[in-house]
């Protein structure tokens, strides 16, 4: 297909997507749990993705993605809180000390910048480990970040102990996408330039990528950076869409679901990311619910249904995906309009010679 | 006036106890082709590391184009263990990390391939071209660096095709026989657009016929881009055919160099490394 | 000696807690030692003894419990490694770890699951809960009995790997899987009692460590986990005598920190220091360097 009429065919699929957003918002009631598998798959499939630039395209097998998550949702949260709420919400701290409220707007990107800050000074010394202690650096210090966030001393800026609240929200469905549709874009221009391929490299072979010029300090820093700023975002926009912030929820099980989402979904695919994504919160949160009721049928108690079982069940169907699909959803390849083209047409020929049965 | 490309001056390499090179000292004239052979364990691919700067010499330094690119002396704990000639020569200690040694202009290949393997061929060669593309991340993410891009692309399909790679464009390098997976790794290093290339064992495991075919295109690239080259090889047929001096190195020492009739006539050498042709 | 007196009862408390951290922390070094796997699922295992504990203490008498847990723990441990690890151990190193967070999910998903989300509390068990007095500090028995019982089972365990077969064989593994393969050493078996000693090992520390924090949660491994980790990285990842002495020195700084009141910051300790030794010295206090063969 000619390049101009995939970019049409882009930009139409994209309204089309929209156009079909808020129809869906017409039609259903808000409280519908596909919204929630929407906005929040959105939101994951945003961070999937920056942990797929990392872990899946850099080869850095990083497990800070909560902590920068929780940097992100902070710095969102503390810009944007309107001055005359700010008594409320820091009430153990007089109101706190931060002097401004910014717009939406700007809040957003910074809060991704002072992320990607953080993760330069971290990445300075961390990112010379071998892959395991790397993991494990990474995560202590996402426990670090947890840590001091929940800080008394800090509690003018942070509200210490005590969660943030009242600040700028979204409603509609519309925005968690566009914003992290114009994010995966920037995500996907990167891995195809010039520098994804760099990256590329290092995850393959560090020694030849050295051989070939690529200073490893410098590169594996830009997509720690740059991974950690849409890491950022994400958190900023977790924040906005559970209303309420606090550090004690930014666990390193975020991390790990962040992980088994980018896993099942192919390291190495950005698409697949997106797609794994938005399966595996319907599955958590919506299509497995059921799991998670006493039922009866007449006076008999279907055995092993119960509160926490839907979990139980999600982990196990994990499990069997890492073990026994562990090339993911997609690999390494991704969705794209050619692929899927070629996939039907070779399909519709295997069913002319009799081998696929119709 | 002799044009020293790169010069080696009592270049010591000692691991722990062992001393893997024992004060080498040679030099490549530019647009030589130079070959170093010696047998299995002789120090022949740590000699290539350290001027690469995987490795950091114990003792010596190197030279590239008049300017030392690394130097070094015993220190630390190796101060104690050294039992290499030359210790207080050398003051200054210059290092180097691969990548710098690349983008001056000094590529190579490897003894065990390291391609890219779960990369295309065409990305094989094109990132060989990154480090001397004028960009940055902004730039290159956002497009801006069209010209760039349509410039590296060209380069890279013209040396594709000169190693009748072009076929196998869009496949990943894994895929490739083994044949080809060799000369893919010297069209990425020659992408690189290096002035001395350094080639480890670029031979193994061909045949007489494609060992002969190699060593015209050696010649062929050496004279089309005006390079110098570096070679480690057991097969002498192709080192004797195209090298202008042989250094032949033995438990990390220089035995003997010179052109390859004074080394093939060379007995210590004979005896050390090339054997004796037995009467059929 | 003011400082002594008044931190002493800290003091204790982490020589006590240090060797639980250390019974773990053995677990996690031998198994990385030889597979080369941060066993995220250890720590769960250990709260999974906890809770078997209290579970079967309930129905059964203390000592039938105690050595059925010790069982079962062992039991659970090799079976993880049957199902999540065996099956990957050609695929790339990070397929692996990605199993460990996995059944790290689902082993606490299960426990949640189980006790519905409540936390339990851990039975008593006769004499080692029972208070005693040291320096005019108060403590309970089995403070004082568990830097006893960990130098203990530490010693035995350096003599099996020391003086055994078994012993050789696993030292040779961790040396270099391949070859060992090729020198006809049963991989499997050698794999399997890693398991099960470093299982034995955290199914002794739970009953020791929740007899002092009686309350079992899903979540009380991951925290003890972590830091038996680090004590493991601190003392250089494959020396158990290492992971030990990194243990027990997580436990004292850790509950001094909380004696000087910042109580907030004595999870984040561990972590600190864990990023000062993989900067400082990555290979811990008694790793070894290696060099890769370009």
């Amino acid at each position: 297909m000619k390049m101009k009429n995939k970019i049409i065919t882009a930009v139409v699929l994209i309204m089309a997507l929209f156009v079909l957003l808020l129809a869906l918002e017409r039609i259903l009631p808000p409280s519908s749990m596909l919204f929630v598998v929407l906005k929040k798959g959105a939101i994951y499939a945003l961070v999937a993705v920056s942990m797929n630039l990392l872990n899946g395209f850099t080869g850095l097998f990083s497990l800070g993605q909560a902590g920068f998550m929780l940097i992100g949702a902070y710095t969102y949260a503390i810009l944007t809180i309107p001055m005359e709420a700010r008594g409320m919400v820091y009430q153990y701290f007089d109101g706190g000390i931060v002097p401004l409220a910014l717009p939406v707007i700007l809040a957003i990107p910074l809060a991704g910048l002072v992320t990607a800050i953080f993760a330069y000074l971290i990445g300075l010394p961390v990112l010379r480990l071998k892959s395991d202690y790397l993991a494990i650096a990474t995560l202590g210090f996402a426990e670090i970040i947890r840590a001091i966030l929940q800080w008394d001393k800090l509690g003018p800026i942070t509200n210490g102990s005590n969660l943030l609240k009242l600040y700028p929200v979204f409603t509609s469905v519309i925005f968690p996408f566009a914003v992290t549709g114009v994010c995966i874009a920037i995500i996907v221009l990167l891995i195809n330039s010039s520098y994804g391929r760099a990256f590329k490299a290092i995850r393959e072979d560090e020694t030849a990528a050295e051989a070939m010029g690529i200073n490893l300090a410098h590169h594996k820093q830009l997509s720690f950076t740059i991974s950690s700023f849409f890491a950022g975002i994400g958190g900023a926009l977790l924040a906005m869409y559970q209303t309420t912030v606090q550090a004690s929820a930014f666990r390193a099980t975020m991390t790990y679901e962040i992980l088994l989402i980018v896993v099942i979904g192919g390291i190495g695919s950005v698409t697949g990311s997106c797609i794994s994504s938005f399966l595996f919160i319907a599955c958590s949160e919506w299509w497995l619910r059921f799991l998670d009721n006493t039922i009866f049928i007449g006076n008999f108690q279907v055995p092993l249904l119960g509160p926490g079982f839907r979990k139980v069940v999600f982990s196990v169907i994990v499990m069997i995906i890492v073990l026994f699909y562990s090339r993911g959803i997609m690999g390494t390849k991704e969705l794209s309009l050619e692929g899927l083209y070629q996939f039907l047409r070779k399909r519709s020929e295997k069913k002319k010679k009799g081998d696929v049965p119709a | 006036m002799t044009d020293h490309i790169l010069q080696m001056e009592n270049l010591t390499m000692q691991f722990g106890g062992v001393i893997a090179l024992d004060n080498l000292s040679l030099e490549i004239n530019r647009g030589e082709i130079i070959a170093l052979i010696g047998p299995n364990g002789a120090g022949k691919t740590t000699a290539f590391n350290c001027i690469t700067g995987v490795y950091e010499p114990t003792n010596g330094c190197i030279r590239y184009e008049e300017q030392i690119i690394a130097s070094n002396h015993p220190q630390g704990k190796m101060k104690k263990l050294y039992i290499g000639k030359n210790k207080d020569s050398y003051t200054r200690v210059i290092r180097h990390t691969p990548d710098k040694i690349a983008q001056m202009g000094i590529a190579r290949t490897f003894q065990n391939i390291r391609l890219f393997k779960d990369l295309t061929v065409f990305e094989n060669v094109l990132i060989a071209k990154h480090m001397h593309m004028k960009q940055n991340v902004f730039t290159a993410t956002f497009r801006m660096n069209r010209r760039e891009e349509k410039r590296i692309r060209k380069e890279c399909l013209d040396l594709l095709e000169e190693q009748d790679l072009l076929p196998f464009c869009g496949e990943p390098a894994s895929s490739l026989p083994y044949g080809l997976q060799r000369r893919l790794e010297i069209a990425r290093a020659l992408a690189s657009e290096p002035k001395l290339l350094l080639l480890d064992e670029p031979a193994a495991g061909m045949d007489p016929q494609e060992t002969r075919s190699l060593a015209d295109f050696i010649v062929h690239v050496r004279n089309k881009y005006r390079l110098t080259i570096f070679l480690i090889e057991h097969h002498m047929d192709l080192v004797m055919r195209i090298s202008d001096r042989i250094y032949v190195l033995d438990f990390g020492k220089q035995i003997a160099q010179g052109s390859p009739t004074e080394i093939q006539n060379n007995r210590r050498v004979v005896e050390a490394y090339l054997g004796v042709a037995e009467d059929a | 000696m003011g400082f002594f007196q008044t931190n002493l009862p800290y003091i204790l408390a982490g020589i006590s807690v240090g060797g639980q951290y250390a019974l773990i922390a053995i677990g996690y070094t031998l198994v990385y030692g030889i597979l080369r796997l941060i066993n995220f699922a250890h720590g769960d295992i250990f709260m999974t003894a906890g809770f078997m504990m209290v579970y079967l203490s309930a129905s059964l008498p203390l000592w039938l419990s105690i050595p059925l847990v010790i069982l079962l723990t062992v039991l659970l441990g090799f079976l993880v490694e049957r199902i999540a690890y065996k099956p990957l151990r050609k695929a790339p190193r990070m397929s692996i770890m990605i199993s460990a967070i996995g059944v790290s999910y689902l082993i606490q998903n299960c426990a949640w699951y189980v006790t519905s989300g409540l936390a339990k509390q851990f039975p008593v068990i006769p004499w080692i809960s029972d208070s005693v007095t040291v320096f005019s500090a108060t403590t309970k028995v089995v403070t004082i009995l568990t830097p006893v019982f960990t130098l203990g089972l530490v010693a035995a365990l350096v003599l099996l790997i020391r003086h055994t077969k078994i012993g050789m064989a696993m030292r040779a593994v961790s040396r270099d899987f391949e070859t060992s393969q090729l020198m006809g050493i049963k991989i499997n078996s050698v794999i399997s009692t890693t398991f099960i000693i470093g299982s034995f090992l955290a199914a002794v520390g739970s009953i020791l460590y929740f007899t002092n924090y009686t309350t079992v949660t899903p979540t009380a491994g991951s925290m003890p986990g972590l830091k038996a980790f680090v004590a493991a990285v601190f003392g250089g990842i494959g020396s158990i005598s290492g992971a030990v002495l990194g243990a027990f020195l997580i436990g004292i700084c850790e509950n001094i920190i909380k004696g000087l009141g910042w109580t907030t910051f004595s999870d984040a300790f561990t972590f600190a220091l864990l990023i000062v030794i993989l900067i400082a010295r990555p290979t811990g206090l008694f790793g070894e360097k290696s060099m890769d063969k370009v």
